[in-house]
């Protein structure tokens, strides 16, 4: 037998596999949609504040409480003159970082956590695994608080305090992914050839727990936005004068009546990314799903 | 009647691997309070495997043969008895202790498509041994041992880039068997690797068995339910039921005069591509017992057409009938054929 006849043509390749999956994707409308809307949002939070003539925190008492779009002031201006539009992208970029760097964070804690207890399993999955049933039965958005309360408040300590909420889902995720691969074959052949649970974990099981992560980590963005303008709403979060949606928020709340441009503006902002982060997580979901594969 | 099994497997001249009164069993059931049962995968086997021997082992379904496939390779930690390898006694080391003994003995696994890694290219699968237990070569002598383990099983280098699932079951089969070889094991264990695959491909991995054999001189324990397949490859043969192995014997010793009516069953089961050719079938009644609760005495004699009153008493050691040849049945007067 000779290795030319053993090996006919190929035709399928792994760009198929992504292929398939992207063809998956793009059938989903929403979450076409939501990635659109998330990279404007990301390049507008980058750029937009260079471009329009406006400094977020050049106080101008003499057009406070302008209505939108009045003399340059696109979506208006607040009760001491700053343009809205500005402080909104200057604020999307703390929300947007904060809840993007919340999410590198959780995910990893997560995955590691996740990963460790599927893998080893016994006492140590127990512990794990309760470690996470428990963070989950407390309610986050008090533990959030407390925290909050306790630590001063900064883009770096809110983000931890984010993160340390919001791990658990991509923990239990990436669990029960490694149990059920823990006992395949490929496994065990590398455990035949002596490697180390290291190697195991995160050169043989990880790439194969990649999508359910990929969607926890998506879904754990809106979380995290979501999260930000919570704490930062009720006075725990962004300290003003820097501007996140949350304290925007906040801010506006005693001029709802008079100013409601104040409130509409960060309240969409913080609807459409939240939503946005979601359709993309259900859009990854459908598409990275092994099952509509067709093997 | 352990004792004696012990001595009595039969013991060529210095082995690579033996198993003395080997005893896998698995809890099942039971709770906080309640003891479970236990099931008796593989109970009391004794064997030894000379340099470069193979050894088929056959047997139904839930006979046991992968389960003791995989504690001789140490993939689980037998509940009794003794592997010895290369003289050293594996049975109770942990991971860290096995680690360098691995190189030494690899397993060929049933399932092309389980059993590799659908994320790594072919390179990586094949390389990942060299990885681990030669990190000191670097990336062209892994790749210049890649590529030669490769051409042994028929594939090429060319086809390092690929993934697994760019190739037919064959050809994953190969890179199996590719990777077990990659760090020139002295024993492999290879759990029904045809047995997964089209028939027209079976006779080309069984061949290229063949000649790993021939070049390497590595010995194999051999695992398989086709009797055919197994008379092509083994030196010898171990049947097994229920857990234990009821005869051993050399390929030809075996195939000439079979000396259990269990092995006869087997053989009478096997197909002949000749239809004019009219045979006696032996139909086997009823299925394997349950390996929770054994009959007592003989296992194999609820289904047993030569069985005696006294198969019930006890479990029958196995006895020498002839040079090598080793049965569990207690009846001597048997004149059992094989139509094959």
């Amino acid at each position: 037998m000779t290795t030319a006849a053993a090996l006919a043509p190929l035709e399928r390749d792994l760009a198929t596999t992504g292929n398939r999956a992207w063809r998956r994707f793009r059938r989903h409308r929403l979450a076409l949609f939501g990635i659109v809307a998330i990279v404007l949002m990301v390049l507008a939070s980058i750029v937009g504040p260079w471009l329009i003539p406006f400094d977020q925190l050049k106080i101008d008492i003499r057009h406070r409480f302008a209505p939108p779009p009045w003399g340059g002031h696109l979506f208006g201006t607040d009760q001491l003159g700053r343009d809205l539009l500005v402080r909104l992208l200057m604020a999307g970029r703390i929300s947007l970082a904060i809840g993007f760097l919340a999410m590198i964070v959780s995910t990893a804690f997560g995955t590691l956590v996740g990963i460790t207890a599927g893998y080893y399993g016994g006492a140590i999955r127990i512990v794990l695994m309760r470690f996470v049933d428990a963070m989950l039965c407390f309610p986050s958005i008090f533990l959030l608080l407390i925290l909050a309360a306790f630590i001063q408040p900064s883009v770096t300590t809110i983000t931890l305090i984010i993160a340390a909420t919001s791990w658990m889902e991509v923990a239990r995720v990436v669990e029960a992914q490694v149990r059920s691969l823990r006992e395949r074959d490929f496994i065990l052949a590398a455990e035949m050839i002596g490697a180390p649970g290291r190697y195991v974990m995160f050169r043989e099981l990880l790439p194969n727990a990649i999508g359910p992560i990929v969607v926890a980590a998506t879904l754990t963005v809106a979380r995290a936005v979501l999260m930000e303008a919570y704490v930062s709403f009720l006075g725990y979060g962004i300290q003003a004068p820097m501007a996140s949606w949350g304290n925007m928020l906040n801010n506006a709340q005693q001029y709802l009546g008079s100013a409601p441009w104040l409130a509409i503006f960060p309240g969409l902002m913080i609807t459409l990314s939240v939503a946005s982060f979601n359709f993309v997580g259900d859009g990854l979901r459908d598409a990275l799903d092994a099952r509509f594969d067709v093997k | 009647m352990t004792a004696t099994a012990a001595i009595a497997a039969p013991v060529p001249e210095s082995p690579l691997i033996e198993v003395r009164e080997l005893r896998q069993w698995f809890p099942v059931g039971g709770g906080l309070l309640r003891r479970g049962d236990v099931v008796r995968a593989v109970d009391d086997v004794s064997f030894s495997i000379a340099k470069g021997e193979v050894l088929g082992l056959v047997g139904e379904s839930g006979s046991g043969k992968s389960t003791l496939g995989r504690a001789i390779l140490r993939m689980s930690t037998p509940t009794s008895g003794q592997i010895l390898f290369e003289g050293r006694d594996v049975t109770k080391l942990g991971r860290r202790a096995l680690r360098p003994l691995r190189p030494r003995m690899q397993f060929i696994f049933q399932d092309p498509f389980a059993s590799l890694n659908p994320r790594m290219t072919v390179r990586q699968i094949v390389g990942a041994p060299l990885l681990i237990q030669r990190p000191e070569l670097d990336g062209a002598a892994r790749d210049a041992r890649i590529g030669e383990v490769l051409r042994t099983v028929g594939l090429s280098l060319h086809y390092a880039g690929r993934y697994p699932h760019e190739f037919s079951g064959g050809q994953r089969q190969r890179i199996g068997i590719a990777r077990a070889l990659i760090l020139e094991p002295a024993f492999l264990v290879a759990d029904e690797p045809v047995s997964a695959l089209d028939v027209s491909i079976q006779a080309q991995i069984v061949n290229l068995l063949i000649d790993i054999r021939k070049e390497l001189g590595v010995a194999m324990l051999f695992i398989s339910h086709d009797l055919a397949v197994v008379g092509h490859l083994c030196d010898r043969v171990a049947v097994m039921y229920l857990g234990r192995i009821v005869e051993i014997a050399p390929t030809r010793a075996l195939f000439r005069r079979p000396r259990h009516p269990y092995t006869e069953a087997l053989f009478s089961a096997v197909p002949v591509p000749d239809p004019t050719i009219r045979r006696e079938r032996i139909i086997l009644k009823g299925d394997i017992p349950s390996p929770l609760a054994p009959p007592s005495g003989c296992a194999f004699r609820g289904r047993c057409r030569y069985a005696l009153p006294e198969c019930a008493s006890a479990v029958p050691p196995l006895r020498q009938v002839d040079g090598g040849h080793w049965t569990r049945c207690i009846r001597d007067d048997l004149k059992l054929g094989r139509s094959l």
